[in-house]
């Protein structure tokens, strides 16, 4: 998995609430077998003005001029600025990988949907949460900016302003952990195989009915 | 010390460590898998060299993609018209066939909706942890499982470890007393919760449904609700096992039989909320208020009973508000003060995870007997969540009533719930539908879904318009 530290990175906006996976990433985009990709097809039916199909070359689609993505002033941002509950409906992890596949390393929001949440951070996109009113100052201040970014730090736990204002967020120490070093969760969780077969041969004995049922 | 939530009981069965770092290890009974969150798994443990953990705990189907014409399903996934979707369900043929699991394949009698299938055959039962690489996975929780969608990563994840790095949720308790009238559905009790709380309302939470309404349910309305517990932002629902649970289980394929059976009823009638169980948060609703209802806008949020009229913006006070019911307006085509029985259909959908169940097709052949699908609206169809529930309606007569009326039966399959076949609304289209999601876009490029009961989607479907189905 890539791993996060730190970046600074130019901010765009995603200016409303409850951003649904659907609209980060259409289902007609997820009958790919790949996990790449999936960038030109971010906000598809926001992003663009007619409708797309899979493995379409997009770059001489019709653009949607009042998308802020497609401002000039907000070409290769890094951080995406959002509103609450981003991320809900589905639990697809062509979103995280979408925003990826675009640019985005982190997205900012007073909220996530749980699953959307949970996907981002194995894949190296870090979903960070702040308080309402500090998400609303960051707008205030990237729409009178241009060119406005944010410093984020993960170590730290940081987000930092052009002009030095500072806010720190929480986070769950293993998920931190896991995002600075770029670990394989996977790799991880096999060093507790011991523990694993041993929970197994106890549930063998209390839940029988759970093991060798489904056959081929 | 406090008693145990049914939550609580099931988290603390499943769990193999807790680590330092505030994380655990929990363990996975059942992992249920479909064609278009598996290939990049798949995939995943092909590169790494790494073999599934147990190949007993999996069973596959496709969904997603399958047509749900007879002409295109007779014959199988060659006859998939889109190359695309075909792709992925070969993908799925062949990566099961490669790592050893048990496929219900595009033909096989058993094929069917991933959370139609997985009760149904008895490869979920009560107790279990069930995961899934899809979000309606709490379906399951009806069963007194904790069930719950994960992405591609964890899937990949569950299949190498059998397990998931996971925090324990909090505990939430919805809770409807009371009776249902007449006429009204699962389906509507569950938009009545998601109206209610929103669609971030259960945001960290395990949601338990409990209360006298859930009690006098059948189990296809507990699955009704629990599909839609992502609706409201929580990633598991589940209601407590009782003397209907048992029953529903008992002889399902999977199911455990002999002395293994006695164990385990033993052991499923203990998974229920201890009457001294405290929850963080409890939302009450009284069920006898509840009228039958219709979403108006582009989130599960935004429902209104039958005889209620579209909001109005400027009424609103709260300025993201205001633009969200602005912008669903506009996209629904839709006047605020709008009366809902006003608003037009052109299609209607039964069909989905959340309502394809025997249920369901009783109740949408129950409107339609004896009367005719408006000329006005253009296509009418009805989608099966399995090739057993397909069966079982045929054998009712179901299909030959619907058909009659005007109704399209068709093969299972997730069909126009997200229009990931052939089976799509058209630009600005309104449709009646019994899924789950009225987000834009979502049944089709432009499409307006509103979601309703699979009653009031049969009776919006003969009337043309939406109508109260109590005084259908």
């Amino acid at each position: 998995m890539k791993s996060f530290t730190q970046i600074d990175g130019l901010v765009a906006p995603m200016d409303r609430a409850n951003v649904d996976t659907d609209m980060i990433i259409p289902k007609n985009f997820l009958k790919s077998i790949k996990r790449s990709g999936f960038g030109k097809n971010l906000f598809d039916e926001l992003r663009y003005m007619d409708e797309g199909l899979p493995d379409q070359d997009c770059s001489h689609r019709p653009l949607n001029p009042d998308f802020p993505l497609n401002f000039p002033r907000y070409q290769d941002a890094q951080v995406l600025l959002a509103r609450e509950n981003f991320g809900c409906g589905s639990s697809r992890e062509h979103a995280p990988w979408a925003l990826d596949d675009y640019g985005f390393r982190c997205v900012i929001a007073p909220s996530f949907a749980d699953i959307f949440y949970n996907n981002s951070f194995k894949n190296g996109l870090l979903p960070l949460i702040l308080p309402a009113e500090v998400v609303d100052q960051l707008f205030a201040e990237m729409y009178a900016n241009e060119g406005y970014r944010l410093h984020v730090d993960l170590a730290a736990q940081t987000v930092t302003t052009p002009s030095g204002e500072s806010f720190s967020f929480e986070i769950d120490e293993f998920r931190k952990h896991c995002m600075l070093n770029g670990l394989d969760d996977i790799g991880l969780t096999l060093q507790e195989a011991d523990a694993i077969r041993a929970f197994e041969e106890k549930a063998k004995q209390t839940t029988p009915w759970v093991f060798g049922m489904i056959k081929a | 010390m406090a008693g145990k939530t049914l939550y609580d009981k099931l988290w603390e069965a499943h769990l193999v460590q807790n680590r330092d770092d505030g994380s655990a290890l929990i363990y996975i009974d059942r992992h249920i898998v479909h064609e278009v969150t598996s290939p990049q798994a798949f995939e995943g443990l092909r590169l790494a060299g790494r073999p599934l953990w147990r190949a007993d705990s999996i069973l596959a189907t496709p969904d997603h993609n399958v047509p749900t014409t007879l002409s295109e399903r007779a014959k199988g996934v060659d006859g998939i018209e889109d190359s695309v979707s075909k792709i992925q369900v070969q993908t799925l043929d062949d990566n099961c066939d490669e790592f050893g699991v048990v496929e219900y394949k595009i033909n096989d009698a058993r094929q069917g909706i991933v959370h139609v299938i997985g009760p149904e055959s008895g490869a979920c039962l009560p107790g279990m942890t069930i995961v899934c690489g899809d979000s309606h996975t709490a379906t399951n929780g009806a069963l007194g499982a904790l069930a719950h969608g994960i992405g591609t990563s964890e899937v990949e994840h569950v299949m190498a470890t059998q397990c998931l790095v996971a925090k324990k949720m909090k505990n939430l308790l919805i809770k409807v007393d009371g009776t249902l009238g007449k006429g009204v559905s699962a389906k509507d009790v569950v938009l009545a919760i998601i109206a209610k709380i929103g669609t971030a309302g259960g945001t960290g939470f395990a949601m338990e449904f409990g209360g006298q309404v859930f009690r006098d349910m059948s189990m296809e309305g507990r699955m009704t609700v629990c599909n839609m517990a992502i609706e409201a932002g929580a990633r598991a629902g589940m209601v407590a096992v009782d003397d209907k649970t048992i029953e529903y289980v008992k002889g399902r394929d999977f199911a455990p039989k002999g002395e293994q059976w006695d164990q385990a009823e033993t052991y499923w009638r203990t998974l229920v909320s201890d009457d001294d169980a405290v929850f963080d948060k409890v939302v009450e609703i009284n069920g006898s208020e509840i009228l039958p209802q219709v979403s108006w806008g582009t989130s599960p949020e935004m429902v209104l009973p039958v005889n209620a009229s579209v909001p109005e913006p400027q009424l609103e006070s709260d300025p993201v508000k205001k633009s969200s019911i602005e912008r669903a307006l506009s996209y629904m085509g839709l006047q605020g003060g709008q009366a809902i029985t006003d608003i037009k259909v052109d299609r209607v959908f039964i069909g989905s995870c959340t309502n394809s169940r025997i249920e369901d097709i009783r109740q949408a052949a129950e409107v339609a007997k004896g009367r005719k699908v408006a000329d006005s609206v253009i296509q009418a169809m009805v989608v099966p969540g399995s090739g057993q529930v397909k069966a079982q309606a045929e054998a009712e007569g179901l299909d030959k009533i619907l058909v009659e009326a005007g109704f399209e039966w068709r093969e299972p399959g997730c069909s126009m719930c997200l229009a990931m076949n052939a089976d799509k609304l058209g630009n600005g289209e309104h449709c009646a539908s019994t899924s789950n999601r009225n987000f834009e876009g979502r049944q089709g490029y432009g499409g307006r879904t509103h979601l309703v009961s699979p009653a009031m989607a049969a009776a919006a479907a003969i009337a043309g318009h939406f109508v109260d189905v109590r005084e259908f």
